[in-house]
Protein backbone atom coordinates (compact mmCIF):
# COMPACT_ATOMS: atom_id res chain seq x y z
CA UNK A 1 0.00 0.00 0.00
CA UNK A 2 0.94 3.66 -0.17
CA UNK A 3 2.14 5.10 3.11
CA UNK A 4 2.28 8.70 4.20
CA UNK A 5 3.18 10.59 7.31
CA UNK A 6 1.35 13.61 8.67
CA UNK A 7 3.20 16.86 8.14
CA UNK A 8 4.44 18.75 11.20
CA UNK A 9 1.58 20.73 12.70
CA UNK A 10 3.44 24.04 12.35
CA UNK A 11 3.81 23.48 8.61
CA UNK A 12 0.11 22.71 8.23
CA UNK A 13 -0.81 25.84 10.20
CA UNK A 14 1.49 27.94 8.08
CA UNK A 15 -0.13 26.67 4.86
CA UNK A 16 -3.60 27.51 6.12
CA UNK A 17 -2.65 30.99 7.26
CA UNK A 18 -5.25 33.43 6.00
CA UNK A 19 -7.85 30.79 5.11
CA UNK A 20 -10.94 30.77 7.25
CA UNK A 21 -13.24 28.16 5.74
CA UNK A 22 -11.53 24.89 4.89
CA UNK A 23 -12.65 21.40 4.01
CA UNK A 24 -10.25 18.68 5.17
CA UNK A 25 -10.68 15.55 3.09
CA UNK A 26 -9.50 12.15 4.26
CA UNK A 27 -9.01 9.00 2.25
CA UNK A 28 -10.41 5.67 3.35
CA UNK A 29 -7.87 3.43 1.66
CA UNK A 30 -4.06 3.25 2.06
CA UNK A 31 -3.52 6.27 4.31
CA UNK A 32 -6.36 5.08 6.48
CA UNK A 33 -4.68 1.70 6.95
CA UNK A 34 -1.38 3.34 7.89
CA UNK A 35 -3.18 5.51 10.46
CA UNK A 36 -2.34 8.82 8.79
CA UNK A 37 -5.20 10.20 6.75
CA UNK A 38 -8.44 8.38 7.47
CA UNK A 39 -11.62 9.64 9.09
CA UNK A 40 -10.16 9.53 12.59
CA UNK A 41 -6.98 11.40 11.68
CA UNK A 42 -8.98 14.07 9.83
CA UNK A 43 -11.03 14.63 12.98
CA UNK A 44 -7.93 14.88 15.17
CA UNK A 45 -6.17 17.35 12.87
CA UNK A 46 -9.30 19.48 12.60
CA UNK A 47 -9.61 19.64 16.38
CA UNK A 48 -5.97 20.65 16.72
CA UNK A 49 -6.35 23.35 14.07
CA UNK A 50 -9.53 24.72 15.58
CA UNK A 51 -7.97 24.96 19.03
CA UNK A 52 -4.77 26.54 17.81
CA UNK A 53 -6.53 29.13 15.70
CA UNK A 54 -8.96 29.96 18.48
CA UNK A 55 -6.07 30.54 20.85
CA UNK A 56 -4.59 32.87 18.26
CA UNK A 57 -7.85 34.75 18.03
CA UNK A 58 -7.99 33.79 14.38
CA UNK A 59 -10.75 31.19 14.23
CA UNK A 60 -11.02 28.73 11.37
CA UNK A 61 -14.15 27.06 10.17
CA UNK A 62 -12.91 23.59 9.30
CA UNK A 63 -15.04 20.74 7.97
CA UNK A 64 -14.34 17.06 7.52
CA UNK A 65 -15.18 14.55 4.87
CA UNK A 66 -13.54 11.22 4.11
CA UNK A 67 -14.01 9.53 0.76
CA UNK A 68 -13.31 5.88 0.03
CA UNK A 69 -10.48 6.67 -2.40
CA UNK A 70 -9.22 10.04 -3.54
CA UNK A 71 -7.47 8.47 -6.55
CA UNK A 72 -10.79 7.45 -8.06
CA UNK A 73 -13.27 9.80 -9.78
CA UNK A 74 -16.18 7.63 -8.78
CA UNK A 75 -15.52 8.44 -5.13
CA UNK A 76 -14.45 12.04 -5.61
CA UNK A 77 -17.78 12.79 -7.26
CA UNK A 78 -19.54 12.77 -3.90
CA UNK A 79 -17.57 15.91 -3.04
CA UNK A 80 -18.96 17.96 -5.94
CA UNK A 81 -22.10 19.17 -4.20
CA UNK A 82 -20.39 19.60 -0.83
CA UNK A 83 -17.70 21.78 -2.36
CA UNK A 84 -20.07 23.67 -4.62
CA UNK A 85 -22.35 24.57 -1.75
CA UNK A 86 -19.69 24.91 0.92
CA UNK A 87 -18.01 28.03 -0.38
CA UNK A 88 -14.63 26.90 1.01
CA UNK A 89 -11.65 29.15 0.51
CA UNK A 90 -9.28 26.19 0.68
CA UNK A 91 -9.22 22.41 0.59
CA UNK A 92 -6.88 20.23 2.58
CA UNK A 93 -6.20 16.61 1.72
CA UNK A 94 -4.91 13.85 3.93
CA UNK A 95 -4.61 11.40 1.04
CA UNK A 96 -1.33 10.36 -0.57
CA UNK A 97 0.23 12.59 -3.21
CA UNK A 98 -1.83 10.88 -5.87
CA UNK A 99 -5.11 11.62 -4.14
CA UNK A 100 -4.12 15.20 -3.34
CA UNK A 101 -3.38 15.90 -6.99
CA UNK A 102 -6.55 14.28 -8.24
CA UNK A 103 -8.52 16.41 -5.83
CA UNK A 104 -6.72 19.60 -6.84
CA UNK A 105 -7.28 18.73 -10.48
CA UNK A 106 -11.02 18.29 -9.96
CA UNK A 107 -11.44 21.64 -8.21
CA UNK A 108 -8.79 23.80 -9.90
CA UNK A 109 -10.32 27.08 -8.75
CA UNK A 110 -9.79 26.28 -5.03
CA UNK A 111 -6.32 26.16 -3.43
CA UNK A 112 -5.61 22.61 -2.22
CA UNK A 113 -3.02 21.83 0.48
CA UNK A 114 -1.35 18.58 1.51
CA UNK A 115 -1.55 17.63 5.18
CA UNK A 116 0.71 14.59 4.70
CA UNK A 117 4.07 13.68 3.18
CA UNK A 118 3.80 10.59 1.04
CA UNK A 119 6.72 8.30 1.70
CA UNK A 120 6.37 5.23 -0.44
CA UNK A 121 5.01 1.82 -1.26
CA UNK A 122 5.25 -0.18 1.89
CA UNK A 123 4.30 -3.31 3.76
CA UNK A 124 2.49 -3.40 7.07
CA UNK A 125 5.05 -5.02 9.38
CA UNK A 126 2.97 -4.56 12.52
CA UNK A 127 0.29 -2.13 13.64
CA UNK A 128 1.77 1.33 13.19
CA UNK A 129 4.97 0.07 11.52
CA UNK A 130 5.40 0.21 7.76
CA UNK A 131 8.45 -0.55 5.67
CA UNK A 132 9.12 0.63 2.14
CA UNK A 133 9.49 -2.14 -0.41
CA UNK A 134 9.06 -0.70 -3.89
CA UNK A 135 10.17 2.42 -5.75
CA UNK A 136 7.91 1.64 -8.72
CA UNK A 137 10.87 1.79 -11.12
CA UNK A 138 8.96 0.14 -13.98
CA UNK A 139 11.60 -2.60 -14.41
CA UNK A 140 11.19 -5.27 -11.77
CA UNK A 141 14.32 -7.30 -11.00
CA UNK A 142 12.87 -9.31 -8.13
CA UNK A 143 13.05 -12.52 -10.16
CA UNK A 144 16.84 -12.53 -10.04
CA UNK A 145 17.26 -11.00 -6.60
CA UNK A 146 15.39 -13.51 -4.52
CA UNK A 147 12.34 -11.31 -4.13
CA UNK A 148 14.32 -8.53 -2.40
CA UNK A 149 14.42 -5.16 -4.16
CA UNK A 150 17.91 -3.65 -4.45
CA UNK A 151 16.57 -0.43 -5.94
CA UNK A 152 14.54 0.22 -2.79
CA UNK A 153 16.44 -1.58 -0.06
CA UNK A 154 20.06 -0.94 -1.04
CA UNK A 155 20.86 2.62 0.05
CA UNK A 156 22.80 3.07 -3.20
CA UNK A 157 20.29 1.21 -5.37
CA UNK A 158 23.10 -0.99 -6.68
CA UNK A 159 22.30 -3.62 -9.27
CA UNK A 160 25.57 -5.47 -8.68
CA UNK A 161 25.99 -5.56 -4.93
CA UNK A 162 26.97 -5.89 -2.22
CA UNK A 163 29.41 -2.98 -2.11
CA UNK A 164 32.43 -2.91 0.17
CA UNK A 165 30.50 -1.18 2.92
CA UNK A 166 28.59 -4.24 4.09
CA UNK A 167 28.97 -4.26 7.81
CA UNK A 168 28.31 -7.65 9.38
CA UNK A 169 25.21 -8.04 7.25
CA UNK A 170 24.11 -4.45 7.70
CA UNK A 171 24.36 -1.41 5.47
CA UNK A 172 27.18 1.08 5.86
CA UNK A 173 24.64 3.81 6.61
CA UNK A 174 23.30 2.17 9.77
CA UNK A 175 23.52 -0.91 11.91
CA UNK A 176 19.73 -0.84 11.97
CA UNK A 177 19.50 -1.18 8.21
CA UNK A 178 20.08 -4.67 6.83
CA UNK A 179 22.25 -4.84 3.70
CA UNK A 180 19.85 -5.69 0.88
CA UNK A 181 22.55 -7.49 -1.09
CA UNK A 182 23.63 -9.52 1.91
CA UNK A 183 20.03 -10.67 2.22
CA UNK A 184 19.77 -11.30 -1.51
CA UNK A 185 22.90 -13.43 -1.31
CA UNK A 186 21.61 -15.39 1.68
CA UNK A 187 18.22 -16.01 0.15
CA UNK A 188 19.55 -17.11 -3.24
CA UNK A 189 22.12 -19.32 -1.54
CA UNK A 190 19.29 -20.97 0.37
CA UNK A 191 17.52 -21.59 -2.93
CA UNK A 192 20.75 -22.84 -4.51
CA UNK A 193 20.34 -20.08 -7.07
CA UNK A 194 23.45 -17.90 -6.68
CA UNK A 195 24.00 -18.14 -10.44
CA UNK A 196 21.21 -15.59 -10.74
CA UNK A 197 23.57 -12.84 -9.54
CA UNK A 198 26.90 -14.16 -10.84
CA UNK A 199 26.57 -12.51 -14.21
CA UNK A 200 26.74 -8.75 -14.55
CA UNK A 201 23.53 -6.85 -14.29
CA UNK A 202 24.13 -4.41 -17.10
CA UNK A 203 23.39 -0.70 -17.03
CA UNK A 204 19.69 -0.05 -17.30
CA UNK A 205 17.85 2.81 -18.83
CA UNK A 206 15.77 4.36 -16.08
CA UNK A 207 12.08 4.30 -16.90
CA UNK A 208 10.97 6.65 -14.17
CA UNK A 209 12.64 9.86 -15.31
CA UNK A 210 9.63 11.30 -17.09
CA UNK A 211 5.91 11.11 -16.23
CA UNK A 212 4.54 7.64 -16.85
CA UNK A 213 1.13 6.41 -17.72
CA UNK A 214 -0.28 2.98 -18.37
CA UNK A 215 -2.81 2.09 -21.03
CA UNK A 216 -3.79 -1.55 -21.03
CA UNK A 217 -4.05 -3.36 -24.35
CA UNK A 218 -7.50 -3.11 -25.80
CA UNK A 219 -8.22 0.17 -24.02
CA UNK A 220 -8.25 3.69 -25.34
CA UNK A 221 -7.92 7.03 -23.65
CA UNK A 222 -11.30 8.82 -23.60
CA UNK A 223 -11.21 11.27 -26.49
CA UNK A 224 -11.91 14.41 -24.50
CA UNK A 225 -9.01 13.64 -22.15
CA UNK A 226 -6.39 12.33 -24.59
CA UNK A 227 -3.93 15.08 -25.39
CA UNK B 1 40.79 7.07 -35.59
CA UNK B 2 43.67 9.16 -34.37
CA UNK B 3 47.27 8.15 -34.55
CA UNK B 4 49.18 7.43 -31.35
CA UNK B 5 49.22 10.53 -29.20
CA UNK B 6 50.39 11.42 -25.75
CA UNK B 7 46.97 10.68 -24.33
CA UNK B 8 46.74 7.12 -25.58
CA UNK B 9 50.13 5.91 -24.47
CA UNK B 10 50.27 3.28 -21.74
CA UNK B 11 50.29 4.51 -18.17
CA UNK B 12 53.35 4.12 -16.02
CA UNK B 13 51.42 1.86 -13.65
CA UNK B 14 50.43 -0.36 -16.56
CA UNK B 15 54.06 -0.59 -17.67
CA UNK B 16 55.24 -1.51 -14.18
CA UNK B 17 52.64 -4.24 -13.82
CA UNK B 18 53.09 -5.59 -17.35
CA UNK B 19 56.84 -5.77 -16.83
CA UNK B 20 56.18 -8.08 -13.89
CA UNK B 21 57.62 -5.73 -11.29
CA UNK B 22 56.05 -5.29 -7.87
CA UNK B 23 53.95 -2.12 -8.07
CA UNK B 24 53.77 0.50 -5.34
CA UNK B 25 51.01 3.11 -5.52
CA UNK B 26 50.10 5.95 -3.20
CA UNK B 27 47.14 8.08 -2.33
CA UNK B 28 46.51 11.80 -2.13
CA UNK B 29 43.41 13.48 -0.80
CA UNK B 30 42.60 16.84 -2.44
CA UNK B 31 42.10 19.82 -0.12
CA UNK B 32 38.81 21.35 1.03
CA UNK B 33 39.63 24.56 -0.75
CA UNK B 34 41.46 26.00 -3.71
CA UNK B 35 45.03 25.74 -2.51
CA UNK B 36 46.90 24.11 -5.38
CA UNK B 37 50.12 24.46 -3.39
CA UNK B 38 48.82 21.96 -0.86
CA UNK B 39 48.37 19.36 -3.61
CA UNK B 40 51.82 20.13 -5.02
CA UNK B 41 53.36 19.85 -1.57
CA UNK B 42 51.82 16.43 -0.95
CA UNK B 43 52.81 15.33 -4.45
CA UNK B 44 56.48 16.11 -3.72
CA UNK B 45 56.59 13.43 -1.03
CA UNK B 46 55.15 10.86 -3.40
CA UNK B 47 57.15 11.65 -6.54
CA UNK B 48 59.70 8.96 -7.24
CA UNK B 49 58.38 6.84 -4.40
CA UNK B 50 55.22 5.51 -6.04
CA UNK B 51 54.29 4.38 -9.57
CA UNK B 52 51.01 6.21 -9.53
CA UNK B 53 48.98 8.11 -6.97
CA UNK B 54 45.25 7.71 -6.37
CA UNK B 55 43.46 11.03 -6.26
CA UNK B 56 40.39 10.52 -4.16
CA UNK B 57 36.97 11.69 -5.30
CA UNK B 58 35.07 13.48 -2.52
CA UNK B 59 36.21 10.73 -0.18
CA UNK B 60 33.90 9.85 2.70
CA UNK B 61 31.31 11.94 0.84
CA UNK B 62 32.94 15.20 1.92
CA UNK B 63 33.31 17.93 -0.72
CA UNK B 64 36.86 18.54 -1.85
CA UNK B 65 38.67 19.86 -4.87
CA UNK B 66 37.53 17.70 -7.79
CA UNK B 67 39.62 14.62 -8.37
CA UNK B 68 40.31 15.38 -12.03
CA UNK B 69 41.56 18.87 -11.16
CA UNK B 70 43.87 17.56 -8.44
CA UNK B 71 44.97 14.84 -10.91
CA UNK B 72 46.07 17.54 -13.34
CA UNK B 73 48.00 19.29 -10.58
CA UNK B 74 49.96 16.14 -9.78
CA UNK B 75 50.67 15.59 -13.49
CA UNK B 76 52.25 19.05 -13.48
CA UNK B 77 54.41 17.85 -10.59
CA UNK B 78 55.64 14.92 -12.68
CA UNK B 79 53.57 12.33 -10.88
CA UNK B 80 51.10 9.95 -12.48
CA UNK B 81 47.56 10.13 -11.10
CA UNK B 82 45.09 7.32 -10.70
CA UNK B 83 41.88 9.26 -11.09
CA UNK B 84 39.21 7.97 -8.72
CA UNK B 85 35.61 8.26 -9.79
CA UNK B 86 32.61 7.42 -7.62
CA UNK B 87 29.08 6.71 -8.80
CA UNK B 88 27.52 8.78 -6.03
CA UNK B 89 27.96 12.25 -7.47
CA UNK B 90 27.56 11.99 -11.23
CA UNK B 91 25.22 10.50 -13.77
CA UNK B 92 26.40 8.72 -16.91
CA UNK B 93 26.61 11.94 -18.91
CA UNK B 94 28.85 13.69 -16.39
CA UNK B 95 30.98 10.58 -15.93
CA UNK B 96 31.66 10.14 -19.62
CA UNK B 97 32.34 13.84 -20.03
CA UNK B 98 34.89 13.77 -17.19
CA UNK B 99 36.53 10.64 -18.60
CA UNK B 100 36.97 12.35 -21.97
CA UNK B 101 38.25 15.52 -20.35
CA UNK B 102 40.60 13.67 -18.06
CA UNK B 103 42.00 11.56 -20.89
CA UNK B 104 42.46 14.63 -23.08
CA UNK B 105 44.56 16.25 -20.38
CA UNK B 106 46.77 13.25 -19.71
CA UNK B 107 44.97 11.08 -17.14
CA UNK B 108 45.69 7.44 -17.95
CA UNK B 109 44.49 5.47 -14.94
CA UNK B 110 41.07 5.37 -13.37
CA UNK B 111 39.70 3.70 -10.28
CA UNK B 112 35.98 2.97 -10.53
CA UNK B 113 34.12 3.01 -7.22
CA UNK B 114 30.56 3.03 -5.91
CA UNK B 115 31.46 5.68 -3.34
CA UNK B 116 30.61 6.00 0.33
CA UNK B 117 26.98 6.83 0.93
CA UNK B 118 26.32 10.59 1.10
CA UNK B 119 24.94 10.15 4.59
CA UNK B 120 28.54 9.86 5.88
CA UNK B 121 29.65 13.19 4.59
CA UNK B 122 29.22 16.90 4.98
CA UNK B 123 26.05 17.02 2.85
CA UNK B 124 24.12 14.07 4.29
CA UNK B 125 20.84 15.12 2.67
CA UNK B 126 22.29 15.30 -0.84
CA UNK B 127 20.64 13.27 -3.54
CA UNK B 128 22.83 10.26 -4.28
CA UNK B 129 23.05 9.75 -8.02
CA UNK B 130 24.08 6.08 -8.45
CA UNK B 131 22.80 6.19 -12.01
CA UNK B 132 25.19 3.31 -12.66
CA UNK B 133 27.13 1.19 -10.17
CA UNK B 134 30.86 0.51 -9.95
CA UNK B 135 30.72 -2.66 -12.06
CA UNK B 136 28.68 -0.89 -14.71
CA UNK B 137 31.17 2.00 -14.60
CA UNK B 138 34.06 -0.39 -15.26
CA UNK B 139 32.16 -1.82 -18.23
CA UNK B 140 31.40 1.68 -19.50
CA UNK B 141 35.04 2.80 -19.42
CA UNK B 142 36.09 -0.40 -21.16
CA UNK B 143 33.48 0.11 -23.87
CA UNK B 144 34.61 3.70 -24.34
CA UNK B 145 38.25 2.60 -24.59
CA UNK B 146 38.03 -0.67 -26.53
CA UNK B 147 34.97 -0.15 -28.72
CA UNK B 148 35.20 3.61 -29.00
CA UNK B 149 31.55 3.85 -28.04
CA UNK B 150 29.63 5.86 -25.51
CA UNK B 151 27.30 3.95 -23.21
CA UNK B 152 24.50 4.95 -25.58
CA UNK B 153 26.29 3.22 -28.46
CA UNK B 154 27.26 6.48 -30.13
CA UNK B 155 30.73 6.69 -31.58
CA UNK B 156 33.56 8.53 -29.81
CA UNK B 157 35.78 10.46 -32.15
CA UNK B 158 39.01 9.93 -30.21
CA UNK B 159 38.39 7.25 -27.57
CA UNK B 160 40.07 7.62 -24.19
CA UNK B 161 42.91 5.30 -23.24
CA UNK B 162 42.50 4.28 -19.63
CA UNK B 163 44.07 1.64 -17.45
CA UNK B 164 40.98 0.55 -15.55
CA UNK B 165 41.08 -0.04 -11.84
CA UNK B 166 38.53 -1.34 -9.40
CA UNK B 167 38.36 -1.87 -5.68
CA UNK B 168 37.87 -5.05 -3.75
CA UNK B 169 37.08 -5.47 -0.10
CA UNK B 170 38.04 -9.01 0.94
CA UNK B 171 36.69 -8.39 4.43
CA UNK B 172 33.13 -7.28 3.85
CA UNK B 173 30.47 -9.92 4.22
CA UNK B 174 29.36 -12.17 2.74
CA UNK B 175 33.00 -13.28 2.64
CA UNK B 176 32.39 -16.19 0.23
CA UNK B 177 30.85 -13.80 -2.26
CA UNK B 178 33.87 -11.49 -2.47
CA UNK B 179 35.69 -13.69 -4.96
CA UNK B 180 32.58 -13.80 -7.14
CA UNK B 181 32.40 -10.03 -6.98
CA UNK B 182 36.05 -9.85 -8.00
CA UNK B 183 35.22 -12.16 -10.93
CA UNK B 184 32.39 -9.82 -11.94
CA UNK B 185 34.76 -6.86 -11.92
CA UNK B 186 37.20 -8.76 -14.11
CA UNK B 187 34.41 -9.72 -16.48
CA UNK B 188 33.32 -6.08 -16.61
CA UNK B 189 36.82 -5.16 -17.80
CA UNK B 190 38.95 -4.10 -14.82
CA UNK B 191 42.71 -4.29 -15.46
CA UNK B 192 43.80 -3.94 -11.86
CA UNK B 193 42.43 -4.11 -8.34
CA UNK B 194 43.32 -2.09 -5.28
CA UNK B 195 42.02 -3.69 -2.12
CA UNK B 196 40.60 -2.26 1.05
CA UNK B 197 43.17 -1.74 3.82
CA UNK B 198 44.33 -5.13 5.00
CA UNK B 199 44.91 -5.85 8.67
CA UNK B 200 43.54 -9.37 8.96
CA UNK B 201 46.27 -11.19 7.05
CA UNK B 202 44.76 -14.63 7.62
CA UNK B 203 41.56 -13.61 5.95
CA UNK B 204 43.41 -11.95 3.09
CA UNK B 205 45.57 -15.06 2.50
CA UNK B 206 42.35 -17.02 2.33
CA UNK B 207 40.84 -14.55 -0.16
CA UNK B 208 43.90 -14.63 -2.42
CA UNK B 209 44.01 -18.41 -2.18
CA UNK B 210 40.42 -18.57 -3.41
CA UNK B 211 41.17 -16.06 -6.16
CA UNK B 212 44.21 -18.12 -7.20
CA UNK B 213 42.16 -21.31 -7.24
CA UNK B 214 39.60 -19.65 -9.50
CA UNK B 215 42.37 -18.49 -11.82
CA UNK B 216 41.39 -14.86 -11.25
CA UNK B 217 44.84 -13.60 -10.28
CA UNK B 218 46.09 -14.53 -13.76
CA UNK B 219 43.48 -12.28 -15.31
CA UNK B 220 44.03 -9.18 -13.23
CA UNK B 221 46.72 -7.37 -11.27
CA UNK B 222 45.99 -7.18 -7.56
CA UNK B 223 47.48 -4.46 -5.39
CA UNK B 224 47.12 -5.16 -1.69
CA UNK B 225 45.89 -2.17 0.32
CA UNK B 226 48.03 -1.09 3.24
CA UNK B 227 47.43 1.75 5.69
CA UNK B 228 49.93 2.12 8.52
CA UNK B 229 48.35 2.82 11.88
CA UNK B 230 49.40 6.21 13.23
CA UNK B 231 47.98 5.72 16.70
CA UNK B 232 46.01 3.40 18.93
CA UNK B 233 43.03 5.73 18.56
CA UNK B 234 43.17 5.36 14.79
CA UNK B 235 43.29 1.57 15.10
CA UNK B 236 40.28 1.57 17.40
CA UNK B 237 38.41 3.91 15.09
CA UNK B 238 39.15 1.73 12.06
CA UNK B 239 38.02 -1.33 13.98
CA UNK B 240 34.75 0.03 15.26
CA UNK B 241 33.67 2.92 13.06
CA UNK B 242 34.70 2.14 9.48
CA UNK B 243 32.24 -0.18 7.74
CA UNK B 244 33.78 -3.19 6.06
CA UNK B 245 37.08 -2.86 7.94
CA UNK B 246 38.56 -5.84 9.79
CA UNK B 247 41.16 -4.91 12.42
CA UNK B 248 42.18 -7.88 14.59
CA UNK B 249 42.89 -7.27 18.28
CA UNK B 250 46.51 -8.40 17.75
CA UNK B 251 47.20 -5.20 15.81
CA UNK B 252 45.84 -3.02 18.62
CA UNK B 253 47.66 -5.08 21.26
CA UNK B 254 50.92 -4.72 19.37
CA UNK B 255 50.54 -0.93 19.19
CA UNK B 256 49.68 -0.85 22.87
CA UNK B 257 52.78 -2.89 23.66
CA UNK B 258 55.27 -0.20 22.64
CA UNK B 259 56.31 3.10 24.19
CA UNK B 260 53.77 5.89 23.42
CA UNK B 261 56.28 7.77 21.30
CA UNK B 262 56.97 4.66 19.22
CA UNK B 263 53.38 3.78 18.28
CA UNK B 264 53.58 5.33 14.82
CA UNK B 265 56.91 3.62 14.16
CA UNK B 266 55.36 0.34 15.19
CA UNK B 267 52.47 1.01 12.79
CA UNK B 268 54.96 1.48 9.96
CA UNK B 269 56.83 -1.63 11.04
CA UNK B 270 53.65 -3.71 10.88
CA UNK B 271 52.91 -2.28 7.42
CA UNK B 272 56.42 -3.16 6.21
CA UNK B 273 56.11 -6.71 7.50
CA UNK B 274 52.85 -7.01 5.56
CA UNK B 275 54.52 -5.66 2.42
CA UNK B 276 57.33 -8.22 2.76
CA UNK B 277 54.73 -10.96 2.82
CA UNK B 278 52.82 -9.48 -0.13
CA UNK B 279 56.00 -9.43 -2.20
CA UNK B 280 56.15 -13.20 -1.86
CA UNK B 281 52.43 -13.90 -2.05
CA UNK B 282 51.26 -15.61 -5.23
CA UNK B 283 48.52 -13.57 -6.86
CA UNK B 284 49.57 -10.23 -5.38
CA UNK B 285 51.23 -7.88 -7.86
CA UNK B 286 51.89 -4.85 -5.75
CA UNK B 287 50.89 -2.71 -2.81
CA UNK B 288 48.59 0.27 -2.63
CA UNK B 289 49.87 2.47 0.20
CA UNK B 290 47.10 4.58 1.66
CA UNK B 291 49.00 6.76 4.09
CA UNK B 292 46.01 8.88 4.97
CA UNK B 293 47.04 12.50 5.66
CA UNK B 294 50.51 11.09 6.12
CA UNK B 295 51.89 11.70 2.65
CA UNK B 296 55.12 13.13 4.08
CA UNK B 297 55.84 9.74 5.64
CA UNK B 298 55.68 7.90 2.31
CA UNK B 299 59.40 8.34 1.43
CA UNK B 300 60.34 6.80 4.77
CA UNK B 301 57.78 3.99 4.44
CA UNK B 302 58.87 3.21 0.88
CA UNK B 303 62.48 3.12 2.05
CA UNK B 304 61.73 0.81 4.96
CA UNK B 305 59.50 -1.39 2.81
CA UNK B 306 62.42 -1.78 0.38
CA UNK B 307 60.38 -0.87 -2.68
CA UNK B 308 62.83 1.77 -3.89
CA UNK B 309 63.96 2.75 -6.42
CA UNK B 310 60.79 2.67 -8.48
CA UNK B 311 61.12 1.46 -12.06
CA UNK B 312 61.60 4.15 -14.71
CA UNK B 313 60.59 3.64 -18.33
CA UNK B 314 62.14 5.59 -21.16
Amino acid sequence: MIVANRKPFAEIREMLQGYTKVLNIGCGTCVSVCLTGGEKEVAILNTELEMARRLDDDPIDIYAHTVERQCDREYLAELDTIIEEGNFDALMSMACGVGIQFLAERYPQIPTFPAVDTSGLAVNQAVGWYEERCRSCSQCVLGSTGGICPITLCAKGLLNGPCGGTNKGNCEISNEQPCAWFRIYERLKGQNRLDAIKSINITRGWKDQAPRDLLQPGYKKPEKMAK
Amino acid sequence: MSTETHSNAESNLEKVLKSGQFAFTGELGPPRGTDAAEVREKAKFLKGNVDSVNITDNQTAVVRMSSWAASLLVIQEGLEPNYQMVCRDRNRLAMQADILGGAALGIKNMLCLSGDHQQFGDHPDAKGVFDIDSIQLIAMVKQMRDDGLFLSGGEIEHPPKMFIGAASNPFAEPFEWRVNRLAKKIEAGADFIQTQCIYNMERFRNFIHMANEEGLTEKIYILAGVTPMKSIGMARYMKTKVPGMDVPDEIIDRLKGVDKKKVADEGIKIACEQIEEFKEMKGVHGVHMMAIEWEHKVPEIAEQAKVLPRPVFG
